[in-house]
C-alpha cells in the first residue's frame, strides 16, 4: 500500500505513480534483475530501459522520469510483464507515466502524444475509431512528406474497399460523450488527491 | 454455440480489417456458432485512451460491457482482435479486483444511464473459441480442401497470449494453438520463431525506425523459412506486416514479398470457401502466387475507382482555391 500523508495526498513519487495505477502494480515490489529492459523489443530506442526508469522512480526523480521517453516507446506487447518475476505491471506503469508526463507537462515526445489526442477526437466525437481521419490528421501534423512513402499502401487501401471516407457515429454518442465526461470529472478529482503534492 | 460479438472498429465495413470479417462470416455456419452483435458497441480505446485518461478508458469499455451484458443473456462475447480482446478482458479483470475502481466506472456509467457488473461478461478471442468449443476434431472433418503443400509461419502477435487477464489459453511466448488448427487444415507450419513477437503496433505512426525493424524482424524470419505466407490472428498485426511490408522494404532496401491472410480465412479455403467469399484479394501484398500453389484461384477484386472530380468547363479560366483551412480542435 502507498504511504499516505494526513491529508490522504501520496508522500513519495513511487507512491504517486502507484497510486495513479489501476488494480495492483506492484512497483514496490521491484527487484531491479533488468528483465523487463532484457526483453524490450523497442528497448533500444529508449532513455532508459523500464528497469532504469523504476531505480528513478524509487530514487525521487519525477523530472527525469516524466521527460524520458521510455513509455513512449513502450508498444504493449506485455513481453516484460509475463516475464517479471516480481508480477511488476510494466505495461500498466508505462501509461501512468505517459498520463503523469501530460498531466504535468512534461512530455517531449509529442508526436506519440498528439497520436493519442487525435484518436481520442474520433472516439469522443464518433464512438468509433476512423482510419482515414486519424491517420490524415496525424500525418499532416507530424509527418507531411511521409504520405508520399506510403502512398502505394493508401492506394491499394482505397482500391481494395480498405479505407472508408466517412466516419460512424454510434447511435449512444450523447451518453457515451456523458459517461467520458463524469469519467474525466472523478479522474481529475483524484489527480487532484495523487498528484497534489507534485508542484 | 451462441455468443455475442465486439466486431472493433478495425473489422467495419471499410476498415483495414473488413476482410477478416468477411472470412468470420463466410466459416461460422460450417463451424456452427452463431454471433449476435452488440448493440451500439463503441471504440475499445486501443492503446490510445489509456495513455491520456485513465478513468475515461475504463469507463468507455465498461460502456461496450454493460451493453454486451444485456445481448440475449449472453454471457461470453467474441473479439476477434487481439487488442479488442486484451483491453476488454483487462478492463473487466481490473474492474472485478478493484471495487473501488468499479464504484468510480458505475457513476461513470450512470451518466449515460449504464451499469456493468464486473464479471458479467467474459471476452475471449475467436482463436481460443475456434479451437476449445468446436475443436481441432469437429474442424478435420469439415476440411474438403486441405491446404496440402502450402508452407504456413503461424504469427499469434502478442495480446493473444499476453498478459492472459483470464489465464492461460496458450504459452505467452511460444503458443502452439495456430500451428495445430494450421496442421488440421492441411498445411506445413514452419518453425517460426518469432511468432509471438510484436508487431510493432501504433509505432508505424510514431517512429518508423522502431516500427519498421520489428516489422522487418517478422518478414525476414518467415522468408528464412521458406514460408509461402504469414498467417495472422489480428488486424492490426495484418495491417503492420502487409499494408507496411513495402515501406520496411525500402526503408531496408530488401524485396520480401510475403502475403499475410487470417486464420480464417485458411479455414475457409480448405472448407472449400471461394477465396472472394474470404475477402482474400484486399491484401496489399498479393497472396495469388502463394496460394496458386494448392490451385486456389483468386479473382481480380472490383476495384472501387474513387470517383472523379467533375471537370471544369473548359472555356472559364481555373480560379485559385484555397485549401480549406483546417480546424484546431481543443483537446
Amino acid at each position: 500500500m502507498p504511504e499516505v500523508v494526513s491529508n490522504g495526498a501520496p508522500r513519495t513519487f513511487l507512491d504517486q505513480v502507484v497510486a495513479a495505477t489501476p488494480s495492483k502494480c506492484h512497483l514496490e515490489m521491484c527487484i531491479q534483475c533488468g528483465t523487463c529492459g532484457g526483453s524490450c523489443p523497442s528497448g533500444p530506442d529508449m532513455d532508459h530501459t523500464p528497469r532504469t526508469l523504476f531505480a528513478m522512480i524509487r530514487a525521487g526523480m519525477p523530472d527525469q522520469v516524466l521527460r524520458s521517453n521510455t513509455p513512449w516507446y513502450c508498444v504493449s506487447c506485455y513481453y516484460c510483464m509475463v516475464r517479471c518475476p516480481q508480477d511488476v505491471h510494466i505495461t500498466d506503469v508505462m501509461y501512468t507515466l505517459k498520463r503523469m508526463s501530460v498531466k504535468l507537462k512534461k512530455y517531449d515526445e509529442a508526436i506519440a502524444a498528439n497520436f493519442s489526442k487525435t484518436f481520442i477526437f474520433w472516439v469522443e466525437n464518433f464512438g468509433r475509431s476512423f482510419e482515414l481521419g486519424l491517420m490524415s490528421q496525424h500525418m499532416l501534423r507530424h509527418n507531411p512528406f511521409g504520405v508520399f512513402r506510403i502512398a502505394d499502401m493508401g492506394v491499394g487501401m482505397v482500391t481494395k474497399g480498405r479505407i472508408s471516407f466517412t466516419p460512424k457515429r454510434i447511435k449512444g454518442i450523447d451518453g457515451l460523450r456523458a459517461i467520458l465526461a463524469k469519467a474525466k470529472e472523478i479522474e481529475a478529482e483524484d489527480d487532484a488527491r495523487i498528484l497534489g503534492g507534485a508542484e | 454455440m451462441r455468443y455475442s460479438v465486439f466486431p472493433g472498429c478495425s473489422l467495419e465495413k471499410g476498415a483495414i480489417g473488413y476482410p477478416y470479417w468477411q472470412s468470420i462470416e463466410a466459416i461460422l455456419p460450417h463451424l456452427g456458432i452463431e454471433l449476435v452483435e452488440v448493440d451500439d458497441w463503441n471504440c475499445c480505446g486501443a492503446t490510445e485512451y489509456i495513455a491520456l485518461n485513465r478513468m475515461a478508458a475504463y469507463a468507455l469499455v465498461a460502456r461496450t460491457l454493460a451493453l454486451a451484458a444485456k445481448t440475449d443473456g449472453l454471457r461470453e462475447m467474441v473479439a476477434p482482435c487481439s487488442a479488442c480482446y486484451l483491453n476488454l478482458s483487462k478492463a473487466d479483470t481490473y474492474l472485478t479486483q478493484d471495487s473501488v475502481l468499479a464504484e468510480k466506472v458505475n457513476r461513470a456509467l450512470a451518466a449515460g444511464g449504464l451499469h456493468y457488473h464486473p464479471g458479467s461478461v467474459k471476452t475471449r478471442h475467436l482463436l481460443d473459441v475456434i479451437v476449445n468449443d468446436v475443436g481441432y476434431k469437429a474442424i478435420a472433418q469439415k476440411v474438403t480442401k486441405p491446404l496440402t503443400g502450402l508452407r504456413i509461419a503461424p504469427y499469434y502477435g502478442c495480446l493473444i497470449g499476453r498478459p492472459a487477464f483470464y489465464g492461460q489459453i496458450d504459452d505467452p511466448e511460444y503458443p502452439v494453438t495456430l500451428d495445430k488448427l494450421l496442421r488440421v487444415l492441411g498445411a506445413e507450419v514452419v518453425d517460426y520463431p518469432v511468432k509471438a513477437h510484436c508487431c510493432g503496433g501504433h509505432m508505424t505512426q510514431i517512429s518508423e525506425a522502431t516500427a519498421f525493424d520489428l516489422i522487418r524482424r517478422l518478414i525476414k524470419s518467415a522468408a528464412d523459412t521458406q514460408a509461402d505466407l504469414i498467417v495472422t490472428v489480428c488486424p492490426m498485426c495484418q495491417m503492420n506486416l502487409d499494408g507496411f511490408q513495402n515501406a520496411m522494404n525500402r526503408y531496408f532496401k530488401t524485396d520480401y514479398r510475403i502475403p499475410v491472410l487470417y486464420f480464417t480465412q485458411m479455414i475457409g479455403l480448405a472448407f472449400g470457401e471461394s477465396a472472394r467469399a474470404l475477402g482474400i484479394g484486399a491484401e496489399i501484398v498479393d497472396a495469388r502466387p502463394a496460394l496458386s500453389r494448392i490451385g486456389v484461384e483468386v479473382p481480380p477484386v472490383e476495384e472501387a475507382r474513387p470517383a472523379r472530380r467533375a471537370r471544369r468547363p473548359k472555356e472559364a479560366l481555373p480560379m485559385p482555391v484555397m485549401p480549406e483551412e483546417e480546424e484546431e480542435v481543443e483537446l
